[in-house]
């Protein structure tokens, strides 16, 4: 059992190249704090890839960001408040879902787990702010894709590829991103005591109007959440950009769904701090005991989504973001019960086990599992990019 | 421009090859040469090429049948959308099956509440827009080609537009795509759910310009079009002082729906052609939209011209009606074929550059074309370093024409040499097939084409586009390892 830590790029190719021919699995880890997501993995030696670490160059006139990946998330969201910019697809801070403190993970964890927060709606995922990487592949060879401009369609999209593959087809070594402008003002609308058909479609019209929303999402009554009126299920209704914009809004928007719920509306802290709740999924971090997924299903089928497994399964708590899009779901306890939860979807989109002590996610698919051409395709790309099966064997599906 | 060598075999087994494509395609398949010319090329003219035969599925089984037949026979196959790719990514094969898609045409599904349009290939661009138009909503990317080019073809391309800084390319307005391998399998990637599981197969799917399979389906999601939409016109005595305005505009936090550059040359010739009233004797014009809540595109549309004037802006008029703003926009849209209308042919080009290397790249531009003895007039979508440098040559004059190619190349190749890309838009097809290694290392390329072999083992799917030298994947997957003793002297261990 040996740790690699790598300083430099080289350092990291020569550590590959001994695990691809020694044919030694490698765990591949940043700080660690994503441990908990994704199947455990089974190997004998760990990549520590946290020294390859810093903001390469920042460039705020052309939205551009090269960082290397074990820069710590929180030191370059810093960065980017002091110029007024940020990364777009809001990433959510779960190490405290995993046991972790706040504040814990890489930015290199953050894109090889593909997480977006609430504004993923409205601005895109993480993939899409992922202009170019740099990796060291399974073969132990170091390849660069994409580009440091914001539009290229040069050659194959492989940053959208690594994105979201935890470091299965490469371990990282430089990632160039997007970033954008941080808005002036943010605000939320609240439509309190808003429940079933008519949330959603609270949310649908809010969406099919131009009010252009930041982010969007329903929350039940069971939960406290800051700064919403106790018991009550809400709608929560974001908006940003410059004052004058976010007011006309807002007018809007109380026309629009004048009559459907009772209104307030919640200014710049508290709406920040009731949206890193929901980005965090903190009131699931606070109850650990409690296995944890995380459903995509069409936006209009995320409350019957939810009732099915409340239904199913009392006493579990969860709620819609992403206008539905979205639905998080704490079972009543450790148990992922993945066959029920699968089948609470309406025949298209997918499950992902969040959280379940490791046992249970080494013995249940965590990702969706998938038809069976996808599945062979999805093991041929793996072997083009990891033929000896070195990189993080079994974290995406069991022997991949 | 090289192609792979036509394989002998195949052109004498034709006959065969259409018997059984006929039992595959009932009726859609083409073999005489009249009806074949006009597939001859796509937008990237200056190319031809006939095909061995036209194949027109009306199904995503005719599909699959019909790549079952190519695959079992080893024939190549070029899939089509409109044709109308501006890097030569439909140039037909000798040898090769055109796998046209634009029978494919049905919209299928609108969904306005989950805001999701499910469609096929063939489906135009516009027409998306256009089914939706009536309930406020529209698809977002607009490349110039809109009217006619395919929303299939946009997959393949990952097609850009005017308004892609603020709403994104194709890639990101994609939510899902059913799609046919070279075996004839059919998979599906994404649905109206945001985030397909697994890989982002989807995303490399987006812009691999017909190399690793064939789209049969498309889901883009649409949004809800903003309330108002201005433009504002902005004359600059240099083009350092519009390049400088627009690195302000975005430093100042502001996003605009659209940020155009015309060049002295550009902005003349779409004047002469459309009257949009731009101003003839400013050396760059900048075309900057605001659009969402009035009180917002008011707001911003002052905060920009005021940027402006700080920049040295000789010239700004703000459209007051959408009349007005609509004739802002039509001399921009008219700028290729008013560059037409000065020269008997032109080549439009497509590199992406970091937008502070605006001025120098402009000015090495014109050094270019004094060398190559061509004039040059630029486009560029500013606000991403979308850089459209048109070539003006006459195709009848041989020497022309070669020395038009080589001044493209060389304009590319500089766009990578200060930190850009080939191509921000239009792809790699076999126009930029040959630079690619200017742009990327061959361990780049070589893995890039390992992802390839992992869709299309055998390489029938396009091939001679997109990468300069086609490697055997068995050739691609050998592996040579050294190493492989601890210690490292050098790493730290633990």
């Amino acid at each position: 059992m040996t740790t690699l830590a790598p300083e430099t790029e080289s350092q990291l190719i020569e550590a590959m190249r001994w695990a691809v021919a020694a044919e030694q699995p490698l765990e591949l880890l940043g700080r660690g704090s994503k441990r908990g997501f994704g199947r455990p993995v089974q190997a004998a030696h760990t990549l520590d890839l946290s020294r390859l670490s810093g903001i390469v160059s920042y460039e705020p006139e052309e939205l551009l960001l090269v960082v290397k990946p074990g820069t710590m998330l929180a030191d370059l969201s810093a960065a980017l408040a002091e110029r007024r910019q940020m990364l777009a697809f809001d990433p959510p801070d779960l190490s405290p879902l995993w046991g972790g403190a706040a504040g814990a993970g890489t930015v290199g964890g953050l894109v090889s787990a593909g997480l977006s927060g609430p504004r993923r709606l409205k601005a895109g995922a993480v993939r899409d702010h992922v202009l170019g990487i740099s990796a060291v592949s399974g073969r132990g060879d170091l390849f660069r894709a994409g580009g440091k401009v914001v539009k290229n369609v040069t050659g194959y999209d492989l940053p959208k590829l690594l994105t979201g593959a935890l470091g299965t087809l490469g371990a990282l070594t430089e990632i160039v991103l997007k970033v954008l402008p941080a808005p002036e003002v943010t605000r939320t609308l609240v439509l309190a005591g808003i429940d079933g058909a008519a949330a959603h479609q609270a949310m649908a019209d809010a969406l099919g109007s131009p009010a252009e929303l930041a982010a969007a999402a329903w929350v039940p009554a069971g939960l406290p959440w800051p700064g919403l009126p106790p018991r009550t299920p809400c709608v929560l209704l974001r908006l940003e950009g410059v004052a004058v914009s976010v007011e006309a809004r807002l007018g809007h928007l109380g026309r629009l769904l004048e009559g459907r719920a009772a209104t307030a509306v919640l200014e710049a802290e508290d709406s920040a701090r009731l949206w890193a709740e929901l980005r965090d999924a903190a009131p699931l971090a606070r109850q650990p005991e409690r296995a944890v997924w995380k459903l995509s299903v069409p936006p209009m089928q995320g409350m019957a989504v939810l009732d099915r497994i409340r239904t199913a399964l009392p006493g579990s708590i969860g709620w819609l973001d992403w206008a539905g899009g979205l639905v998080w779901v704490g079972l009543p306890d450790g148990d992922a019960r993945a066959g029920l939860v699968r089948g609470a979807l309406p025949g298209e989109g997918h499950a992902t086990l969040m959280r379940a002590p490791d046992g249970v996610r080494a013995t249940t698919p965590v990702f969706q599992p998938q038809p069976e051409p996808l599945a062979r395709l999805t093991a041929r790309v793996k072997a083009q990019f990891d033929p000896k099966g070195v990189l993080n064997p079994g974290r995406m599906a069991a022997g991949g | 421009m090289r192609m792979p060598v036509p394989d002998e075999r195949i052109i004498r087994e034709r006959g065969t090859l259409i018997a059984r494509l006929q039992a595959a395609v009932p009726g859609g398949v083409v073999v005489d040469e009249t009806s074949m010319r006009p597939f001859e090329t796509d937008a990237l003219t200056a190319y031809r090429q006939m095909p061995l035969v036209v194949v027109l599925p009306a199904s995503t089984d005719e599909v699959a049948a019909a790549l079952r037949v190519c695959r079992a026979m080893g024939v190549k196959v070029v899939p089509r959308g409109a044709g109308t790719g501006l890097s030569g990514g439909a140039l037909p094969l000798a040898d090769g099956v055109l796998l046209v898609l634009s029978r494919l045409n049905r919209i299928l599904e609108i969904d306005y509440d989950n805001r999701a349009v499910r469609v096929q290939p063939g489906v135009t661009n516009l027409a998306i827009s256009q089914a939706v138009a009536g309930r406020g909503f529209y698809y977002a990317p607009d490349p110039s080609s809109q009217i006619a080019c395919s929303i299939g073809g946009n997959v393949a391309e990952n097609s850009g537009g005017v308004h892609c800084l603020k709403y994104g390319v194709t890639a990101n307005n994609l939510l899902g795509v059913e799609f046919v391998t070279i075996d004839g399998e059919v998979i599906r990637l994404g649905g109206k759910h945001l985030d397909p599981e697994g890989y982002d197969l989807l995303g490399v799917l987006t812009g691999s310009e017909g190399l690793l399979g064939v789209v049969t389906e498309v889901t883009v999601r649409i949004l809800q079009k903003p309330e108002t939409a201005r433009a504002v016109l902005l004359g600059f005595p240099s083009v350092e002082a519009g390049g400088a305005t627009v690195a302000a505009v975005i430093a100042a936090g502001i996003i605009p729906g659209g940020m155009e550059m015309m060049d002295n040359a550009a902005l003349n010739a779409a004047e002469d052609f459309v009257q949009a009233g731009y101003p003839r004797d400013v050396a760059s014009l900048l075309i900057v939209e605001l659009d969402g809540p009035a009180a917002e595109v008011d707001h911003l549309i002052t905060r920009v011209e005021a940027i402006a004037r700080g920049h040295g802006a000789s010239y700004c008029r703000v459209s007051a009606s959408e009349e007005e703003r609509l004739a802002f926009w039509a001399g921009r849209k008219a700028a290729f074929p008013a560059v037409g209308r000065i020269s008997p042919d032109y080549v439009c080009m497509d590199g992406t550059i970091p937008r502070r290397t605006l001025p120098a790249v402009l000015t090495r531009m014109e050094a270019l074309g004094r060398e190559y003895r061509l004039r040059v007039a630029n486009v560029f979508h500013a606000g991403d370093g979308n850089l459209h440098p048109l070539i003006l040559f006459d195709a009848n004059d041989a020497d022309e024409f070669d020395r038009a190619e080589k001044l493209g190349a060389a304009i590319l190749r500089l766009c990578v040499e200060v930190g850009g890309v080939l191509t921000g838009e239009h792809g790699v097809g076999i126009e930029k097939r040959d630079l690619m290694t200017d742009q990327f290392g061959a361990e780049d390329l070589a893995q890039q084409m390992r992802l390839k072999c992992a869709f299309d083992p055998d390489g029938l799917l396009n091939p001679g586009k997109v990468f300069p030298t086609l490697h055997r994947c068995a050739e691609l997957g050998r592996m040579v390892v050294q190493g492989g003793r601890l210690p490292f002297p050098d790493i730290p261990r633990f």
